[in-house]
């Protein structure tokens, strides 16, 4: 076990294209960080870098206290579940889980008493004698996890491992993981371009964009509160509404609304609010008052969509609440904001304006 | 998957539509065929004036003859010979190409037209590489101290038809193997660089494996290839000689009946040629369709 420290890494490709544009990262041993970003976002290339599947063009690497950025991957002392399992088609279940220690030159009954326990772990000792192929894709991917951690190896690399399933299995693995890497308690690097899966595994969270950091910290931290327009926008589904400052000045009705728009800090001039904040009874706090016209309903079983158009523009906005709306579709509707609730944003810069939170 | 199946009316039309594929096969595979299981039963003098049958004589003689089976041996060395040296030649081609980026298109390209050239041309090609009093490779081979005459030594002789006739086959087999190279997935390259193998060890433990269905393909090809398909090459080169070293099997179908003017004897032993064929044939379909999936 180890930590992996990321320091500067840049990633150039011959022709120019520069996919990691600088990136700084501790992942502390026995931490499981989330890389997640949109697809593009240089993400999956900062992994294969860790891995060594792919050179560095600048920075340092370190796992554990060796720099390992020249060493081959093997050296590493890293395991890796890819995206499409990259079992070894040809080997039985149990022959791909001991061919790495096989190539490190493991004794027999030492490679048999490891992967017997890694396939207790997984369950998966019935399928030992099976080929890949006569698998399902959720046991393929416990084998591939397999593969992983028999080799007890320092940390482990996930590159979108659960994108290949479908949506129920995809849950439910998700869980496995996260619960098996708290009994392992081995360093963790995760991929993703999921937010649901990056914030439910993650103890810590990074959020890419363009090939740089946008924001790093818990899940909660981030969700409660995004650094950037890009986070704000990424993280939560459905997406953070963004209303200019002008609208609501303009618009915004209610007692308290001048007072409470005033005490936004200086330089903002887009707000966030996410789709649970916006409440269709007033609260006892002071609050903002806006009228839209209800477009659509959405019913998603537990909770139900909104979508709305504010009055006097074109701004689509999405309400999150539970149960049906109390207005029908293309009727007007009206909804309080509480001053908590507003995430203040500059558009020009894309960052958060530093607030009392 | 499903595949939607056109139907057409009329009983006719699916015959007429089949009838040019069977006409050609009935004419020229078919007829000559049972022309020539019926002339290895007859024996017939060399001007064609009086034919006898005389049942399985040919056969009977054909196994009982040195010559012949001598030519079976010959075959078989040639065969084998011609198959290791292309395909190993071509696999090392095409592993050495699937390593390039950028200039994949153009060896690819290059490497593919000498399957384009006539195995007659390949042959005087060789011949004239190999020529004991003009070619290179015999002047080459002096100073290194082999005196090389493929006109008197059965060894030479062998080595050059070998050579000249798995270089043509190259081409073919690389590309098949470049193909097979390229469907096999990055990732499990990755993953068994990460599980510790290098190189050598990937390409023997995870690659080959894999590329085991296109080398039983290939393999059966090219015996198919060596035992049939090179009388140009043979006939270009050595002709059969020395001393029967090169004459295989399909040349000596030739010799014999066209020029020894034997043909009963030479259709005797196109019979047995079709069978090793649809031997060969039943392995490919039984035996690697089902190692195809591993």
């Amino acid at each position: 076990m180890a930590s992996i420290r990321i320091e500067g890494l840049e990633k150039t490709y011959p022709g120019g294209v520069k996919a990691v544009k600088g990136i700084d990262l501790e992942v502390a041993d026995g931490e499981f960080v989330v890389l997640v970003g949109p697809s593009g976002c240089g993400k999956s290339t900062l992994l294969r870098m860790v891995a060594g599947l792919e050179t560095i063009s600048a920075g340092a690497l370190h796992i554990g206290e060796r720099r390992v950025n020249e060493l081959e991957p093997a050296q590493r002392d890293i395991a890796m579940v890819f995206q499409n399992y990259a079992l070894y088609p040809h080997m039985t279940v149990f022959d791909n889980l001991a061919y790495g220690l096989k190539n490190r030159g493991f004794k027999r009954d030492e490679i048999r008493r490891r992967v017997e326990a890694a396939a207790t772990m997984l369950e998966i000792e019935a399928f030992l004698p099976r080929k890949p192929r006569q698998l399902s894709g959720g046991q393929r991917q416990r084998v591939a996890m397999g593969r992983a951690l028999v080799r007890e190896p320092a940390a482990f690399l996930f590159d979108e491992p659960l994108s290949n399933l479908d949506a129920k299995l995809r849950v439910q693995m998700r869980v496995e993981i996260k619960k098996l890497q708290r009994r392992l308690k081995t360093t963790s690097l995760y991929v993703t371009h999921d937010q649901l899966e990056a914030m439910t595994l993650a103890d810590r969270l990074v959020v890419l964009n363009d090939g740089r950091i946008e924001q790093v910290g818990t899940p909660m931290e981030i969700y409660a509160r995004p650094a950037s327009l890009f986070v704000a926008t990424f993280i939560g589904s459905p997406a953070m509404n963004l209303i200019p400052l002008d609208y609501l000045h303009t618009n915004g009705g209610g007692d308290t609304a001048t007072a409470l728009l005033h005490d936004l800090p200086e330089g903002t001039d887009i707000v966030g609010i996410r789709p649970d904040d916006l409440h269709m009874r007033a609260p006892s706090e002071p609050h903002l008052v806006v009228e839209s016209t209800l477009e659509l309903f959405e019913a998603a079983g537990a909770e139900s969509h909104l979508y709305v158009c504010l009055a006097g523009s074109d701004q689509p906005t999405v309400i999150r609440t539970a149960g049906q709306p109390p207005v029908a579709e293309g009727e007007t509707l009206r909804f309080y904001v509480t001053r908590d609730a507003l995430h203040p944003f500059n558009r020009e810069s894309g960052k958060r304006i530093g607030d009392h939170g | 998957m499903q595949t939607k199946r056109m139907t057409f009316p009329g009983r006719w039309l699916p015959y007429a539509l089949l009838a040019p594929q069977v006409i050609v096969t009935l004419i020229f595979f078919i007829w000559p065929s049972l022309q020539a299981l019926y002339m290895s039963l007859l024996r017939e003098d060399a001007f064609g004036l009086n034919t006898s049958f005389v049942g399985l004589a040919n056969f009977r003689r054909l196994f009982a003859d040195t010559y012949y089976l001598d030519s079976l041996s010959v075959t078989a060395v040639f065969a084998i010979g011609t198959t290791l040296l292309s395909m190993s030649a071509a696999l090392l081609l095409a592993t050495t190409v699937n390593r390039m980026l950028r200039s994949r298109n153009g060896y690819t390209t290059l490497l593919v037209w000498p399957y384009a050239i006539a195995p007659a041309i390949a042959g005087v090609l060789w011949w004239f590489i190999f020529n004991p009093s003009i070619g290179i490779v015999p002047y080459v081979l002096e100073m290194l101290g082999y005196r090389w005459n493929h006109r008197t030594s059965g060894t030479d002789a062998m080595a050059l038809v070998i050579i000249a006739a798995a270089w043509k086959q190259i081409a073919y087999n690389f590309l098949f193997f470049l193909a097979g190279l390229q469907s096999i997935p990055q990732s499990l390259i990755e993953a068994a660089a990460i599980d510790g193998a290098g190189p050598v060890k990937r390409f023997w433990t995870i690659v080959f494996p894999l590329l085991t269905p296109t080398t039983f393909f290939l393999m059966v090809v090219n015996v198919v290839y060596a035992m049939f398909d090179t009388f140009g090459v043979i006939h270009a080169t050595t002709q059969g000689g020395p001393a029967q070293a090169t004459n295989i099997l399909v040349y000596k179908v030739y010799a014999d009946g066209f020029v020894g003017l034997n043909l009963g004897s030479s259709a005797a032993q196109s019979v047995i040629l079709m069978a090793i064929v649809v031997a060969l044939t039943v392995v490919q379909f039984r035996f690697i369709e089902r190692r195809v999936n591993y």
